[in-house]
């Protein structure tokens, strides 16, 4: 869909601005907002482009650089935290070969943190594009990304 | 609103319930530190928590800024509680701050540093992280630096709320939070306009008037506080100097007509005071090149030649320009040494150019030309029809205020305007009128007014005359016909019609997209029509505004730069006004007409001007019809020109003289809605330059006649003597905030709303006025309308604008804005060359494809030498004023391959 087709589908009021960005981040093949989307946008709704970006950039699961089609989101927030969300970090790190908020250079992973996913009950978790993943273990991380990186090779 | 009492440091105080405890401290004289609120501009977010007080009772601290008065409070706005309170507030706010005071350019003027000092705060507690954000260093004028921000948001409330250019925000959150432009790109990329209000509120080093850096700190400057000679709004701002220079432009909040608000040009254009390229010493033409010469060389030869033109061809082969750009007393000085010593009414200025329909309009019908009311009243009116006025880009400041009316007031703005102007974005309805067409669109709208019933019977009963021929000419404008003239549908026409009507004010705001036709008397005397139909006209808040360009256009109007004038609008013709100005100057006066701007030229051209004087005006650009222009200059016998730079038209003259700019002389100037504010010299003249009123007293006194002022102050006391809406002007009362004319005695306050209870001719006069086409149309060899204004970034002609480094890096090159449409079918994409044609001149420029340009339209700024659009414009001439048609004209447009 078209920016303006989103635009039209919700109406240009204001209060639908968050589910506008979402559709258009969602469509995206790169799970982005681009810049030219949003000054159509920004024209379409008749809202500033500072208005628009300072609202969408207050919201982690906005992005404005292009995302791998994989996107990894580990939960930060304290239950998690305490469980070893940052040997999680350290693990995915070192095997994929980026900092959070990068993205592998084949544009598969990309790695974001995020506040709590509502599953602390199987502290720590991440979840990838819709999928959530609780318990996790060094050994479990490696199953998981192996697991997707041979469905990607076969394509 | 009730008075409460109550006890601030020990201090009783009897205040409004609901002040602020920040506000009744100031009243106190106690000052709280602040870092986020701004209370006079009405902000106050309660965010950055530095102006936390004791309240007596209170649990904890409340932050001044937002925290109201009531009975009986008892306040410690200092005491230990407080001060070890802001002391973590400072420390957190300096774990991230670069502690580089030494060479940051807010060192001394800078609030987080004076409150680290006031509380003795070197290091903080929390330990030091770091934040390292790159400097964006890529606006001309403004080094954003946001390293050192403390978000207070101040730069974003101005932007957003008062400049309304929404270039700024707040992004991201947490420890990430930091203030973005647009998308988070680098300034200038963005929407931002660089009006510096951004750096004007910015409490601390995050945001740095770039071209001061490294010029001085605020300690070693001195302050002027001087009247902005770039446009008519008169904003006021203060020049600071530093061993003779003046070193940057900073906000005066003291400024009745902008406060702290300023425009590019004002805040940033003042780079062309020190321009190498100045004119030094006078020049005098030998054998085809200029040569160095003394003043008194220089005098001695204009003296003699005009003396020999005037002995052999009389003093009507003489004439005068007189300049806008020049103070009013240096205006009334020339035009009595034309009057006075050439004995020739052959004095004009380019008003002419711009609003003498105004002038003879307005005249006309209320029986004077200015604005009816004040910039302030803007803001308060209930509609306001804005039309041939872009005003965002000619009046910044005023454009501010009608933002204002529709933003935060509630306003009804309607826009009748060919172009897709910025303010279109604020405007209830925009009606889009085809070039040309103003008169049939007032009519249309008074038909409307007429046969709905919605007139003002009542003050068209009391205050005027001429109604009822007035009305059986305009009932022939049904919007049926007018919508076939104008384009305009006819249901647009009813409600902008509508709402013109039963609002309770509606203020009517025009520039030049009026005045400049062969038809613009005309139009101005509709402007006048619909305001009497409609009862908005001698009231507070509504009226007939025009706005006037140049930033003593008003005033030297008023000083009698004026063929048929003598200062104050009093009439040449007129006997006794003859006699008074004869028995003063001591003189024998003519009471014959002289002739305008475009007559001047045409008999310079002719051979029958063998003379002229032009003061700081640049013709050779201004001017309709450049060629025929250029040619008449070239033609005349003996051509002097005062000027700052070489400008287009002193390259022509036998003689040139070095004047100087606002910041090098004192003086007044008046601006739009007739206030009368000083301009006070702050350097010394560069060079061997004189002011303007030096040069010509000097003249003058060589040729014999005793002029002779120690000060501008006592040319003032002269011009108060004669004219009578000058009579109070006194410079010891303009010290705050000037004076409104009319302004009769030393006693009387100035005015600040015209026509209130009888209009200046009595009563005020309807005038039936008929549809004309515009002289040139266009056709099949021409087929585009070709129409022409100016854009933010430059002033005029360019010759000030075009020598300030930042401004011209901003727009540095003439663009040809042409429709989607029209591109596409003339097979040209943006920025390729085109070729724009009439049938007087073509010029070569690239094209900016864009929606504001109707289809069909042509348009085109006049800034720019080397495409100078006036080489195509019209030189027809309206019957009345003589203002010619600068905004319609045929041409065709190629491109070029
Ligand atoms: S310079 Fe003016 S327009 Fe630009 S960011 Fe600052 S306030 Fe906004
Ligand atoms: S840039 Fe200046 S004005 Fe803007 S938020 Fe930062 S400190 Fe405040
Ligand atoms: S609005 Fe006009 S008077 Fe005010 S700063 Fe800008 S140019 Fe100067
Ligand atoms: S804290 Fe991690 S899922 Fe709730
Ligand atoms: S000044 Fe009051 S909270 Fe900032």
């Amino acid at each position: 869909m078209t920016v303006k087709e989103i635009v039209k589908r919700y109406g240009n009021k204001r209060e639908n601005l968050l589910q506008i960005l979402h559709d258009l981040q969602n469509q995206s093949p790169q799970k982005y907002l681009n810049k030219k989307d949003l000054e159509i946008l920004s024209e379409e709704m008749k809202i500033p482009l500072s208005d628009i970006v300072g609202t969408a950039s207050f919201y982690s699961m906005f992005s404005f650089t292009p995302r791998g089609k994989y996107l990894i989101r580990i939960c930060e927030s304290p239950p998690c935290h305490l469980l070893g969300a940052p040997a999680i970090f350290k693990v995915i790190e070192s095997k994929l070969g980026i900092k959070e908020g990068e993205t592998t250079p084949d544009g598969l992973f990309t790695l974001e943190g995020t506040s709590c996913l509502g599953i602390c009950g199987v502290a720590p978790a991440m979840m990838i594009n819709e999928e959530a993943y609780g318990n996790l273990t060094e050994e479990k991380i490696s199953q998981i990304l192996d697991q997707i990186r041979e469905k990607e090779s076969k394509r | 609103m009730a008075l409460v009492h109550i006890t601030i440091d020990n201090q009783k105080l009897e205040i409004e319930e609901g002040t602020t405890i920040l506000e009744a401290a100031q009243k106190a004289g106690i000052k709280i530190p602040t870092l986020c609120a701004m209370p006079e501009l009405g902000f106050k977010p309660g965010s950055c928590r530095v102006c936390m007080v004791e309240v007596e009772g209170l649990p904890n601290l409340a932050a001044s800024c937002v925290y109201p008065v009531r009975e009986g409070i008892v306040i410690h706005t200092h005491s230990e509680r407080t001060r070890q309170a802001r002391k973590v507030v400072l420390e957190l706010l300096l774990t991230d701050h670069p502690l580089d005071c030494m060479t940051c350019e807010k060192n001394g003027d800078c609030t987080l540093q004076d409150l680290a000092y006031e509380l003795g705060v070197k290091e903080s507690r929390f330990g030091r992280g770091e934040k390292k954000l790159p400097l964006d260093e890529s606006n001309p004028f403004i080094v954003r630096d946001l390293s050192k921000c403390v978000l207070c948001g101040r730069c974003v409330e101005m932007c957003n709320e008062i400049q309304q250019t929404y270039a700024l925000n707040v992004g991201y959150r947490g420890s990430k939070t930091k203030i973005i432009a647009d998308g988070d790109s680098d300034l200038r990329y963005s929407e931002c306009v660089s009006c510096g209000q951004c750096i004007a509120v910015c409490p601390v080093g995050a945001l740095i008037d770039k071209n001061a850096q490294g010029k001085g700190r605020t300690w070693e400057f001195s302050r002027v506080k001087t009247t902005c000679n770039y446009c008519g709004c008169g904003c006021n701002f203060d020049f600071n100097v530093k061993e003779g220079k003046v070193v940057k432009v900073t906000s005066n909040p003291q400024s009745v007509v902008n406060g702290i608000n300023l425009c590019v040009k004002g805040r940033f254009g003042y780079d062309y005071i020190h321009r190498e390229d100045r004119l030094a010493t006078p020049l005098i033409k030998k054998k085809g090149k200029f040569e160095e010469a003394s003043w008194e060389e220089a005098y001695q030869l204009i003296s003699d030649k005009f003396t020999q033109i005037k002995r052999e061809s009389g003093s009507d082969s003489l004439a005068v320009l007189s300049s806008a750009k020049c103070t009013n007393e240096e205006n009334y000085l020339l035009m009595k040494f034309s009057r006075a010593i050439l004995g020739t009414n052959n004095v004009d200025h380019c008003a002419r150019l711009c609003h003498s329909s105004t002038v003879a309009g307005l005249a006309q019908a209320f029986g004077s030309g200015a604005m009816t009311n004040s910039i302030k009243e803007i803001a308060e009116a209930s509609a306001i029809y804005l039309t041939g006025s872009n005003t965002t880009e000619n009046h910044p400041i005023i454009a501010l205020e009608i933002k204002k009316a529709v933003t935060k007031k509630g306003a009804k703005l309607i826009v009748a305007d060919p172009r897709e102007i910025e303010l279109v974005k604020y405007a209830t309805l925009w009606l889009r009128q085809r070039p040309g067409t103003d008169v049939a669109l007032f009519n249309g709208l008074m038909n409307v007014i007429i046969t709905e019933g919605l007139e003002d019977k009542e003050f068209i009963a009391q205050r005027t005359e001429g109604y009822e021929e007035f009305k059986n000419t305009v009932l022939r404008y049904t919007p049926e016909v007018v919508e076939k003239i104008t384009g305009v549908p006819a249901e647009d026409i009813k409600k902008a019609a509508r709402i013109y009507a039963t609002a309770p004010t509606t203020s009517l705001i025009y520039s030049m997209g009026i005045t400049q036709h062969t038809t613009g008397t005309d139009n101005v005397l509709c402007t006048a029509n619909i305001a009497m139909l409609t009862g908005n006209v001698g009231k507070e808040n509504t009226g007939v505004n025009p706005l006037r360009g140049q930033s003593n256009v008003q005033g030297a109007c008023d000083l009698g730069a004026l063929p048929n004038f003598y200062s104050g609008y009093q009439k040449v013709t007129d006997t006794s006004v003859k006699d008074k100005f004869s028995k003063a100057w001591g003189v024998d006066l003519s009471d014959q007409e002289g002739l305008t701007v475009v007559e001047i030229l045409n008999a310079a051209y002719e051979g029958k001007i063998r003379g002229l004087f032009i003061m700081a005006e640049n013709p050779a650009m201004s001017d309709p019809d450049l060629n025929h222009a250029r040619e008449a200059l070239k033609r005349t016998e003996f051509l002097v020109v005062s000027d700052i730079f070489m400008s287009e038209t002193a390259e022509l003259a036998d003689v040139v003289l070095p004047g100087v700019t606002v910041a090098e002389k004192d003086g007044t100037i008046t601006n739009t809605e007739r206030r009368v504010q000083r301009v006070r010299k702050t350097i010394e003249p560069l060079a061997d330059s004189k002011p303007e009123w030096q040069i010509i007293c000097e003249l003058a006194q060589k040729m014999g006649y005793k002029m002779n002022y120690n000060h501008p102050g006592e040319i003032m006391e002269e011009i108060a003597q004669l004219t009578p809406i000058y009579g109070g002007i006194h410079y010891n009362r303009l010290d705050d905030g000037g004076l409104q004319w009319p302004c009769p005695d030393a006693h009387h306050p100035g005015t600040k709303y015209l026509h209130k209870d009888k209009f200046s001719r009595g009563k005020g006069k309807f005038f039936a006025v008929e549809y004309k086409e515009a002289a040139e149309l266009p056709d099949e060899e021409y087929p585009f309308i070709f129409t022409t204004g100016r854009v933010l970034y430059h002033f005029h002609t360019g010759t000030i604008t075009r020598r300030s480094k930042g401004l011209n890096e901003i727009y540095p090159e003439p663009l040809v804005e042409i429709n989607p449409q029209d591109a596409e079918e003339l097979k040209v994409k943006e920025g390729e060359l085109v070729e724009v044609a009439s049938r007087r001149g073509k010029i070569r420029a690239k094209v900016q494809v864009t929606e504001k340009s109707g289809k069909g339209v042509v348009f085109m700024s006049f800034h720019f030498r080397e495409a100078a659009a006036n080489l195509l414009t019209n030189a027809a001439l309206d019957p009345v004023s003589k203002i010619p048609e600068y905004k319609v004209c045929a041409v065709k447009v190629q491109k070029i391959a």
